[in-house]
């Protein structure tokens, strides 16, 4: 076994879930390839917002996987950090909106 | 001014500079120990092996190594301590080839192929002949570089000249990571005065096309989504106006190997090509219908294999001694060097080939 819990060189044997579950693994690449072609959204838009969420899921296979989609779209290394900026905006700010809740709960106890 | 990225691998005295060293490299490691398919065993699957030259159309001629810059990436190592220069006596002998066969593009390339010292003398009774498609592979910044090129647009246009040029990004950035600093801004003022004269513009038979090559280890996104980008930014940016926009692949040689070699990322860089392979492009690789004619007048299935000395597979093997019937239904010259022009839409010097 492996000692460390990710491999770069695994994100090349992604394909590799259909060997054991064939059906399911079939339809979600065809859904996933789907998802990223160009439609109302253009894919160099799609690929930047796989990039913000590759980041706030935290997925170091899918930051490798649309750093480099990104660069190949011609997307410049500032466009991806402000991608970023915006997941990592939606992520903080979904902690502090929390935060009235938290306040609700004080005032309702102990208001 | 422009300043030099880098130093060409032959000055640097680099163990690349050595061609069998770059064989070398591209037949071990992940292929030879069968971690990945060799191209021949890879076309061989869709029973396209071997490759054979059809008829031909496109005469690449590269009439020196020498250049005014020295990109990153470049796969001639050219640079302006590259002396191999084409004479004006192999020129001669072009000319004479020309006349004779039924190529209708001919596409002339370097270095900067302007610095030839023969350079006009070679277009001017080139365009004579009537070839229908007369391509010149201009790196730009050279009509900035000094006094006596400041007139090349009009040269150009004079002869009719098809302009490709290259531009990795339309940011100064990235272009300047690549290929120098100093080189977008020169290169603007460049594409501004071809422009000027007529090329580029959205009727206009002076015919200007970009070539997009990556500035990094990564494959070349969609071409027409590229040409899309930079034609808005280009325009947006500095009311730039052109054709057509070429994607290029960069190939596993020369400085690009360097950097790959030297970045760790060549067996990434080979399992994506492998991983991209399309037995569609193989149909179309532009080694079947080009031949590429080196400075010193040697013959090549390509302007890669001319880079890696791997001479056409032919009894005619010098444009002095060329003969269609020897060269058409040869055995193209193949190593992993050729995933490169098979990657997703394909490479050519044309632009994507499926």
């Amino acid at each position: 076994m492996s000692k460390t819990y990710y491999d770069p060189s695994d994100l090349r044997k992604f394909g590799k879930i259909t060997e054991w579950g064939e059906e399911l693994g079939n339809k979600f690449f065809e859904y996933y390839g789907k998802v990223f072609e160009e439609g109302a959204l253009s894919a160099r838009e799609k690929s930047l917002i796989a990039l913000a969420v590759a980041h706030t899921e935290q997925c170091p296979y899918c930051i490798d996987a649309y750093t480099k989609d990104g660069l190949q779209r011609g997307v410049t290394k500032e466009e991806m950090m402000e991608a970023i900026h915006v997941g990592a905006a939606i992520k903080s700010g979904a902690t502090l909106v929390h935060g009235v809740q938290m306040m609700n709960k004080v005032n309702k106890l102990d208001g | 001014m422009t300043k030099l990225k880098t130093q060409s691998l032959k000055k640097r005295q680099s163990d690349l500079a050595n061609t069998n060293k770059q064989l070398e490299i591209l037949s071990n490691g992940i292929f030879q120990n069968g971690e990945l398919p060799t191209f021949k065993n890879k076309i061989a699957e869709t029973n396209q092996f071997p490759l054979k030259a059809k008829a031909l159309e496109i005469l690449q001629i590269n009439v020196g190594y020498m250049c005014n810059q020295v990109c990153e990436h470049c796969h001639v190592d050219a640079g302006p301590d590259r002396k191999e220069i084409m004479t004006k006596d192999t020129m001669k002998q072009i000319l004479d080839v020309v006349k004779t066969t039924g190529a209708h593009t001919l596409d002339l390339t370097g270095g900067a192929p302007e610095m030839n010292p023969n350079f006009r003398w070679f277009v001017e009774e080139a365009s004579k002949i009537g070839i229908k498609d007369f391509i010149v592979r201009s790196n730009l910044t050279i009509i900035r570089a000094n006094k006596k090129y400041y007139d090349l647009p009009e040269f150009f246009k004079k002869h009719n000249i098809h302009v490709v040029s290259s531009m990795p990004h339309w940011t100064r950035g990235k272009t300047d990571k690549q290929r120098g600093e100093g080189v977008f801004d020169m290169s603007i003022k460049a594409l501004q005065e071809l422009n000027a004269v007529g090329y580029g513009m959205p009727d206009s038979e002076l015919k200007l096309d970009l070539v997009y090559n990556p500035s990094g280890a990564f494959l070349p996104g969609d071409q027409a989504s590229m040409e899309k980008d930079f034609k808005k930014a280009l325009m947006e940016d500095f009311g730039i106006q052109f054709h057509n926009l070429f994607a290029i692949t960069n190939l596993p040689i020369s400085r690009f190997l360097d950097y790959l070699i030297a970045s760790e990322n060549y067996e990434d860089y080979m399992y994506s090509l492998v991983e991209a392979y399309n037995p569609m492009a193989v149909e179309n690789v532009m080694c079947t219908n080009t031949l590429s004619v080196s400075w010193d007048g040697y013959l090549f299935d390509c302007d890669f294999n001319q880079m890696l000395d791997l001479p056409v597979n032919s009894k005619s093997k010098h444009i002095s001694e060329y003969k269609t019937e020897l060269l058409e239904g040869r055995n193209i010259v193949i190593s992993q060097h050729c995933y490169g022009c098979t990657a997703g839409a394909g490479s050519s010097c044309q632009g994507t080939v499926a």
